[in-house]
């Protein structure tokens, strides 16, 4: 094979179609490992799942590259127009906007994305071969000196004994990615003392729902993703305490602690509400147009059953993403926490990036597996990432306290951001 | 005729037998095993595939009408002479040529064999002997669509007869494809002084600036031989960042690219000799194939 994906999620399964789909990979064999079922939606199930992401304008850009996102659109996903994001210990809020009425991003089940993945997947299936319900066991290494009689390929060993060897071995495996630690590269990882919590929730009345909510509450940021115009997603990071509780508590309580959540004001104080007011009038002499109203996100009705779930959070960063042979991409590379939304859209930038390489040095002929262009992948990506994940967990630590002088902080740091369009653009 | 014809090529080559320098292979014979190395001595010349090979391919795309992109290179017969451990052969395979790779040194050709035997799709479209331009002359006639001669001219003994030999192994209208050394003084401080004794980018001794070809001589050599010379680029190695690019200057490296001419009725009298010898030798080339 010229290349094998080991890992068949979102990431793996797009970088797989991805260089399927490639004019310079016409000629060239690509594996995909996948150690579940073959998932495919076809028709789509009238509840929501409760796994989804935040797709942005650029991810659904590589989508459609290969087509994919056609399939998406007729599936099912929901645009949102709008961001609100504020906190809970003060007025201060900053809302996110495109001036031109575009989509912000897209909100979609991953599961549809699985789907979509899948048909264009079929669509090569002279180039990429999926083996599903397999997995790797073992990995053996070239060497890196070329004298020798043994393979100068990556070979790798299926659960069933099989055996593939390879050229290029991309690593697409989750966090815990299994190439990465046979690789032996070192990874910086930290686990947060918090859970997720997701469900699919209902809308007390339908409405436009365009406008992605995000609170930050002293125990975690808590989000309403738009699904449709009467159903949202919850992502809840909080303690893990709290998470179970969640879990376990009725439905009805369930509810009323979300709308609780969003609604209420009993984390401010006086004091911060007072400095904040004062910053704002400050703001709004310098820069009329520089504050906003705050809106009040829909209020829940019910949750679907059975919808609830939780898993724990985590940060992570390997400190190579490339190796003789080797790529990582995806969570197996970095790892985030939700409240940026950015997790699944780091991966596809990934691919687009590690695809234009390869198609570059197919094109040219050259050896897939060689670390020229790998190094130029992993610096190009590394520079992007890890500004971006670290600024992921700055925030996530500045907003994780109620103490004065850093609510203070934010505060005034998050009403500054929100006046100042060439900040707000950037980010 | 056919003791004719013999004659006439005897004649031909009766000056010197071979356009091969037996105190060249010796050079090479040392470091038949590093080719492969992309980190050791020959580093230079795997970076160089970043230009070669893109100027190779896109010039034979430029020339041709139907190609696909998945596949350039797909049915165009090609012969890397110098070829060594098959560095620019391999990608030139990868990219759907067949190609023949030949070198004088058998340690090289074994490398170059051993190397792309892992690959099933390089090994049926590689195949390399080892031979001189001249030994294959005789049974491949006007047998290629393109010969590539990179690094090589600035090691040869008698490059008007190895331009002649090309000439005849190539088909009409076939592309001749040669990246070697201009032969000034800013060659001889950076190709030798600085290339090899100071940063030993390339191994000592490797070259003689006596040997380095200036384009000019090249181009006309070529002229009169039945080429017609239809690019000539300079190129610069990076040292800090071990990459090529291409410069407007041909001071010290340079690529070329000649077209062999295939309208009929020239009047110097090598081109009717091979035209003759072109046409006895098509019939023996067809049952010898």
């Amino acid at each position: 094979y010229d290349v094998v994906v080991s890992g068949g999620g979102m990431v793996g399964s797009a970088m797989a179609a991805a260089l399927g789909h490639d004019i310079h990979f016409h000629d060239k064999k690509i594996a995909l490992l996948e150690a579940g079922p073959r998932k495919e939606y076809d028709p789509v199930p009238d509840s929501y799942s409760n796994r989804v992401s935040s797709i942005s304008p650029g991810s659904a850009t590589l989508l459609s590259s290969f087509g994919a996102w056609d399939h998406v659109c007729s599936l099912r996903l929901k645009p949102f127009r709008r961001m609100q994001v504020w906190d809970a210990c003060s007025e201060a809020m900053i809302v996110f906007e495109k001036d031109d009425l575009d989509d912000m991003g897209y909100i979609v089940e991953n599961d549809v994305i699985m789907s979509a993945l899948t048909k264009q997947l079929d669509a090569v299936a002279d180039r990429v071969e999926v083996f599903y319900g397999s997995r790797a066991v073992g990995y053996t290494w070239p060497l890196p000196s070329h004298s020798c009689d043994t393979s100068p390929w990556v070979q790798i060993e299926l659960a069933d004994g099989r055996r593939l060897q390879t050229k290029l071995l991309i690593g697409a495996d989750g966090h815990n990615s299994v190439v990465r630690k046979e690789a032996e590269i070192k990874n910086i990882e930290h686990w947060y003392d918090q859970s997720a919590v997701v469900a699919t929730l209902h809308l007390s009345e339908a409405t436009d729902n365009n406008v992605a909510w995000q609170r930050f509450l002293p125990t975690g940021p808590i989000a309403l993703l738009p699904l449709s115009d009467t159903a949202s997603s919850l992502v809840w990071s909080t303690s893990h305490e709290h998470a179970s509780e969640l879990l376990a508590m009725d439905e009805e309580s369930f509810v009323d602690s979300i709308n609780s959540a969003f609604w209420s004001n009993v984390n401010h104080s006086d004091f911060i509400d007072t400095a904040g007011a004062m910053f704002r009038s400050a703001i709004s002499l310098l820069k009329p147009s520089g504050t906003a109203v705050r809106q009040l996100p829909p209020s829940i009705a019910k949750v679907d059953p059975e919808s609830r779930a939780m898993f724990p959070l985590g940060m992570g960063h390997a400190t190579e993403y490339v190796q003789h042979r080797v790529a990582l991409i995806g969570d197996a590379a970095h790892r985030v926490h939700p409240l940026a939304g950015q997790g699944v859209n780091l991966g596809f930038g990934d691919i687009a990036c590690l695809a234009h390489h390869l198609s570059a040095a197919a094109f040219n002929g050259s050896d897939l597996g060689s670390l020229k262009h790998l190094l130029k992948f992993e610096t190009e990506r590394q520079r992007h990432n890890v500004s971006l994940i670290a600024a992921t967990d700055v925030l996530k630590r500045l907003y994780s306290t109620s103490l004065a002088p850093l609510v203070l902080l934010r505060t005034w740091g998050l009403q500054a951001t929100n006046a100042l369009p060439p900040v707000k653009v950037r980010i | 005729q056919l003791s004719l014809f013999r004659l006439t090529m005897k004649r031909l080559f009766s000056t010197s037998y071979s356009s091969v320098d037996s105190k060249e292979m010796k050079k090479f014979q040392l470091l038949a095993h590093k080719w492969w190395d992309e980190e050791g001595e020959y580093s230079a010349l795997h970076s160089m595939n970043d230009i070669r090979v893109p100027f190779i391919r896109d010039t034979l795309l430029n020339m041709s009408s139907n190609y696909h992109l998945g596949n350039p290179l797909s049915g165009v017969k090609i012969l890397d002479v110098g070829c060594g451990g098959g560095l620019l052969s391999e990608p030139l395979g990868r990219l759907g040529a067949s190609v023949t790779g030949i070198d004088p040194l058998e340690d090289n050709i074994r490398t170059a064999d051993q190397h792309k035997s892992f690959d099933p799709v390089l090994a049926k479209r590689i195949q390399y002997r080892s031979s001189s331009l001249e030994e294959i002359v005789e049974e491949c006639m006007e047998t290629f669509d393109v010969i590539v001669a990179s690094e090589v001219v600035e090691h040869v003994a008698d490059l008007e007869t190895f331009i002649k030999c090309c000439s005849q192994v190539l088909k009409p209208e076939g592309s001749l494809f040669i990246t070697t050394i201009n032969k000034t003084q800013l060659s001889y401080v950076l190709g030798i002084v600085v290339a090899e004794k100071i940063l030993g980018i390339v191994p000592e001794g490797t070259h003689e600036w006596e040997k380095f070809v200036p384009p000019e001589e090249l181009q006309g050599l070529l002229e009169s031989n039945g080429f017609s010379v239809k690019t000539v680029n300079g190129m610069l190695y990076n040292c800090l960042s071990g990459s090529w690019s291409w410069m407007e200057s041909t001071s010290v490296n340079y690529a070329m690219h000649a077209v062999k001419s295939g309208a009929q009725g020239q009047s110097s009298s090598t081109d009717a000799l091979s035209e003759m010898a072109s046409e006895q030798s098509s019939a023996t080339a067809g049952t010898a194939m």
